[in-house]
């Protein structure tokens, strides 16, 4: 699948990969200087690959409360949750981020490699109440602009008050004439900002972003740097730290299952009755440069006691960073283990998460 | 992107040099491109022997990890300490500061020359 934006990735001389079935740009040119891009100055993203999926009418917050872990219903108009959708067994089926945009009416996004079961759950659970649910992917374009100076560039080219625009908000502005919902939202631990326009619309607003970024240093971003970037800043990856058979409490995600809330959601039984888990998520880093990756061994001592879910060598700190599951044993930090890299045993050490925080 | 003509390459995307007896080897800039941008390399030895088609070294970019492979038997004579500590440069200059080591040849399998690297390239 190729997202309206393809043409202009291609244009930009992009190397493409593929994700879920998409064909994204895993980078333009260089994907350290595009991760340095957003730390220091702005990076551009292409993000229409993920699920977009509306829900309105007078129940669509009792139908999210009880189809998600988290309260919806408590969300005021014009915020946005990162929130969960679990499985009977308290799997988790994706992380997702959901925004208020009316008293009846909801935005869920979800994970492009999960949206689809995402989009046939939300219908299956909304039966029974008083709500429509709209799977709007296809002509939803998704535009991210990530660092800080995406606030002076989006500023420059939308009316809406950006001081007034909090953290996990959205209002719906316009951008180059365009309509827009500007969320102040993303996934690399910078401030920034994602924009939601029509697909058709999508190839002018990045236009209209890139020519008020030039000064601001925007450069266009891949998956490879969005990865790195969501890595520093801890955060978790479906399908690397989450999964339909781990537990939110594991994933240090217990914030976003509200057990407080009135009523049944899908996975309640189970997330209540689960023991506490026997292992948890925690932060590695290591000397050299040679890093940790995705399923190899951590060891303490001679004891295999867990796996590495993510881990690169961090362009912004410049040694290894990992996360693993260990046992809770072991998950204090400073605790020192081992990563089996590719058959030699490197030392790590257990670190409090995020490895990067903005200042 | 230009295929240099007076060099010899592998199917594991190594390229090299031979001047008499010795023969300098690199990664291809096809090879660069494809693993982003190279963050550790690391190298075989001097002095230690190695066999053609077998791996000899690691090379790490953001997004994954290769192996080098030798591409002829011999002992290592050389390597580029330069490229240990600015791996960069098997990106930005991949046939001249970005070449890896020196191996002096006891045997040579037959390589491709730089038409059938191209034509490998272009395979998809």
């Amino acid at each position: 699948m190729k997202t309206p934006l393809h043409d202009v990735h291609s244009g930009l001389g992009a190397s493409f990969t593929d994700f879920a079935g998409w064909d994204m740009p895993v980078r333009y040119s260089s994907d350290l200087a595009e991760h340095r891009a957003v730390r220091e100055a702005a990076g551009l993203f292409d993000l229409s690959h993920m699920g977009e999926i509306e829900l309105s009418g007078p129940q669509a917050a009792d139908a999210l409360d009880y189809a998600l872990s988290g309260k919806l219903s408590a969300v005021a108009v014009g915020r946005a949750r990162y929130t969960m959708m679990c499985n009977e067994r308290g799997g988790v089926v994706d992380d997702l981020v959901v925004y208020r945009l009316g008293e009846e009416r909801y935005l869920v996004v979800a994970n492009a490699g999960n949206a689809a079961e995402v989009s046939a759950e939300l219908v299956r659970r909304a039966e029974g109440f008083d709500t429509t649910v709209d799977d709007r992917s296809a002509e939803v374009a998704l535009i991210a602009v990530q660092g800080p100076t995406s606030a002076a560039i989006v500023g420059a080219v939308s009316d809406a008050d950006l001081s007034a625009l909090k953290y996990y908000a959205s209002v719906p502005t316009t951008v180059g004439g365009r309509e827009v919902l500007l969320a102040r939202t993303g996934y690399t631990g910078e401030d920034g900002f994602e924009l939601f326009v029509a697909a058709d619309d999508a190839a002018a607003v990045w236009q209209v972003l890139t020519e008020a970024g030039e000064g601001h240093g925007i450069v266009p971003c891949g998956l490879a740097c969005r990865d790195t970037l969501r890595l520093e800043a801890g955060m978790p990856l479906y399908g690397n730290e989450l999964s339909a058979d781990g537990s939110p409490f594991a994933a240090n995600l217990g914030r976003v299952v509200k057990f407080d809330k009135e009523g049944d959601f899908v996975g309640r039984a189970a997330l209540e009755n689960q023991p506490a888990p026997e292992t948890v998520l925690v932060g590695l880093t290591g000397g050299g440069r040679r890093a940790p990756r995705h399923g190899y061994r951590v060891l303490q001592g001679d004891d295999e006691v867990g796996e590495i879910t993510s881990g690169a060598l961090s362009p912004t700190l410049g040694h290894p960073i990992a996360m693993a599951y260990v046992p809770v044993r072991c998950s204090e930090p400073g605790t020192t283990l081992s990563a089996d890299i590719r058959g030699r045993l490197e030392p790590v050490e257990v670190v409090a998460l995020p490895f990067y925080q903005r200042r | 992107m230009t295929i240099p003509q007076h060099l010899r390459y592998t199917k594991e995307h190594e390229w090299i040099s031979v001047d008499g007896d010795v023969a300098t080897v690199g990664i291809t800039a096809f090879a660069a491109e494809a693993l982003g941008d190279v963050v550790f390399v690391e190298l075989p030895e001097a002095g230690s022997e190695v066999s053609a088609g077998t791996p000899c070294g690691e090379i790490e970019s953001t997004k994954s990890v290769s192996e080098i492979y030798a591409p002829v038997d011999g002992e290592i004579t050389e390597v580029n300490q330069a490229v240990i500590d600015t791996p960069e440069s098997v990106n930005s200059d991949p046939y001249e500061q970005g070449w890896l080591f020196k191996v002096r040849v006891e045997s040579m399998p037959e390589l491709m020359d730089a038409a059938a690297y191209t034509a490998l390239t272009q395979e998809g």
